[in-house]
């Protein structure tokens, strides 16, 4: 298997080409390709091994669309073989535009339609407080234009006021809400209770301390900055 | 069937530690001693009916029973895209329980019912679909929902038959018809009442399910080899046709008629009163089942 030498974040651009046959400029443009690096290189408490691990970390792509720096992830971390990414999207390949749970292991959620993630969440949380088990926490990824969903307003509320403090919403805000947050996304959930970093979305160390900030009793948002959708750095 | 839907999840929720309660403020200050015992696991999300449905996903997802109330068109209607897919496409399972069905508070007007409820649930692969027709059979069917980890929907009705019959096991014969008969009539929960009041003195057999999905198939099919002519009438409570299709294939190897009653497709019936008045509009009275019956079977 490949994987054992492909397993660096330098190696990322390379197996997003081999979905995307385009190694210049796809990683580049992939909105969530560090947030992902870090979780999975630093944060989350999950490997192949332990994906059913009812005390491991859970990760929840809620936005779904633009898989591949999440399938690329998942190739250098060992959740699947790195010649599976070559046949993406084909018919018998577990690997689409969309990720499925079922197909892929250590994949938390199947996502796409935007605005689920985020409540499936709060379902998480509230599941894993029910059952006592205070270690995992809850990781969601959403888009700044997903937020745009009732849906997550719902959850967002919801959370707040239920003190999940289990959750870690991760906002790529790359600009791409049609009608914009006014005073940032980050204001939006502190009125709701919630703890809330800002950074930049491609600082590593910057990444990092946000996710691992402490939110005792409230749950946190981290927002990540990113290039405004379409440009080029 | 309400309050029995309330004892039956208060009693799983003391008994088994899976299960939890899903409230959008609907019936919430009935299970107010429950989420007293079991802070964590009757978790009232105010009016939010959308995270209903993704907070019983992600509950799921965790190894949890979640069960999620409030009334049908709110619980089946406005999230219908979380059933999909924080339900059904993430491969987990949850008890779905609705009160108000087709029109059982009319007085509320269009935005309380929900006749097409079960019609678009069955766009949905594997879904168990129970119809009581008596509260005593909603708590058997509710005891066993809880207990698994299927996708299941129990529509409760404020209304109902005067006798419970047997659940779980398909059509169950309530009058046989003789060799010679007209033929099948279906009655779906709330309906068998009326449906055996209409059908008097015909020479048909009445059978009665309060399961309607997976639908009894073959027990239709030998029902209708038994019977003279292989003529089937369904009544059931929500939208006319909603079962047309199941009949169909189960008499697919037979040259056969068919008649669906149910709630009218024909119009919204922009008028308040009460359920009765709604049953004759809909032709959901023992006159109005009658007169289709007699017209149906050629009488």
């Amino acid at each position: 298997m490949s994987t054992t030498t492909l397993s660096r974040y330098a190696d990322l651009p390379a197996l997003i080409g081999l979905m995307t046959g385009d190694e210049k400029h796809q990683a580049a443009s992939a909105s969530t390709l560090d947030a992902l690096w870090v979780l999975y290189d630093r944060v989350l408490n999950l490997t192949p091994e332990t994906v059913d691990d009812p005390d491991r970390d859970r990760f929840l792509l809620s936005k779904g669309h633009g898989p591949s720096a999440y399938y690329a992830v998942l190739a250098t971390k060992g959740f699947i073989d790195v010649r599976t990414l070559r046949n993406w999207t084909e018919f018998d390949s577990p690997l689409g535009y969309h990720p499925d749970r079922v197909l892929v292991p250590g994949v938390e959620v199947g996502s796409g339609s935007l605005g689920h993630g985020l409540g499936l969440a709060v379902g998480t949380a509230l599941g894993l407080r029910a059952q006592g088990r205070t270690k995992p926490r809850v990781f969601v990824l959403v888009g700044d234009g997903e937020l745009d969903e009732g849906s997550n307003h719902e959850a967002i509320a919801a959370a707040g006021r239920l003190g999940l403090d289990a959750i870690t919403v991760i906002a790529i805000d790359n600009r791409s809400a049609t009608h914009g947050w006014p005073g940032g996304i980050a204001e939006r959930f502190k009125v709701e209770g919630w703890a809330a970093r800002t950074v930049s979305g491609r600082d590593h160390d910057a990444l990092y301390s946000a996710f691992t900030t402490p939110h005792s009793g409230r749950p946190l948002v981290v927002v990540a900055h990113v290039n405004k959708k379409g440009s080029v750095r | 069937m309400r309050d029995t839907f309330v004892e039956a999840a208060s009693a799983a929720l003391d008994a088994d530690p899976r299960l939890a309660v899903v409230l959008a403020d609907i019936s919430a200050d009935r299970f107010a001693d429950a989420a007293a015992r079991h802070p964590d696991r009757v978790v009232n999300l105010g009016i939010r009916e959308q995270l209903m449905i993704g907070v019983a996903g992600g509950l799921a997802l965790t190894g949890m029973r979640p069960v999620v109330h409030t009334f049908a068109p709110f619980l089946i209607e406005r999230a219908f895209e979380q059933i999909k897919l924080d339900l059904g496409h993430q491969d987990v399972g949850a008890v779905l329980v609705s009160n108000g069905g087709s029109y059982d508070v009319p007085s509320a007007g269009r935005t309380h019912m929900a006749p097409g409820d079960v019609a678009v649930l069955d766009s949905l692969p594997g879904w168990t679909v129970h119809v009581p027709g008596h509260a005593t059979e909603a708590a058997r069917l509710l005891e066993d929902a809880f207990r698994t980890d299927e996708r299941v929907y129990v529509r409760l009705s404020e209304r109902g038959n005067a006798a419970a019959r047997p659940v779980g096991t398909g059509l169950v014969t309530v009058r046989a018809g003789s060799p010679r008969s007209l033929g099948v009539v279906v009655a779906v929960g709330p309906m068998l009442d009326r449906v055996l009041a209409a059908t008097e003195g015909l020479d048909v057999t009445v059978a009665y399910t309060a399961t309607v999905r997976p639908f009894d198939q073959e027990g239709l099919n030998r029902l209708v080899a038994a019977a003279g002519q292989a003529d089937v009438l369904i009544v059931e409570p929500y939208l006319e046709g909603t079962s047309s299709h199941e009949i169909a294939a189960a008499l697919s190897d037979r040259r056969h008629r068919q008649l669906s009653l149910g709630v009218s497709r024909a119009a919204e019936v922009r008028a308040y009163g009460n359920a009765a008045d709604h049953d004759r509009v809909h032709g959901l009275d023992v006159e109005g089942i009658a007169n289709a019956a007699r017209e149906f079977f050629l009488v």
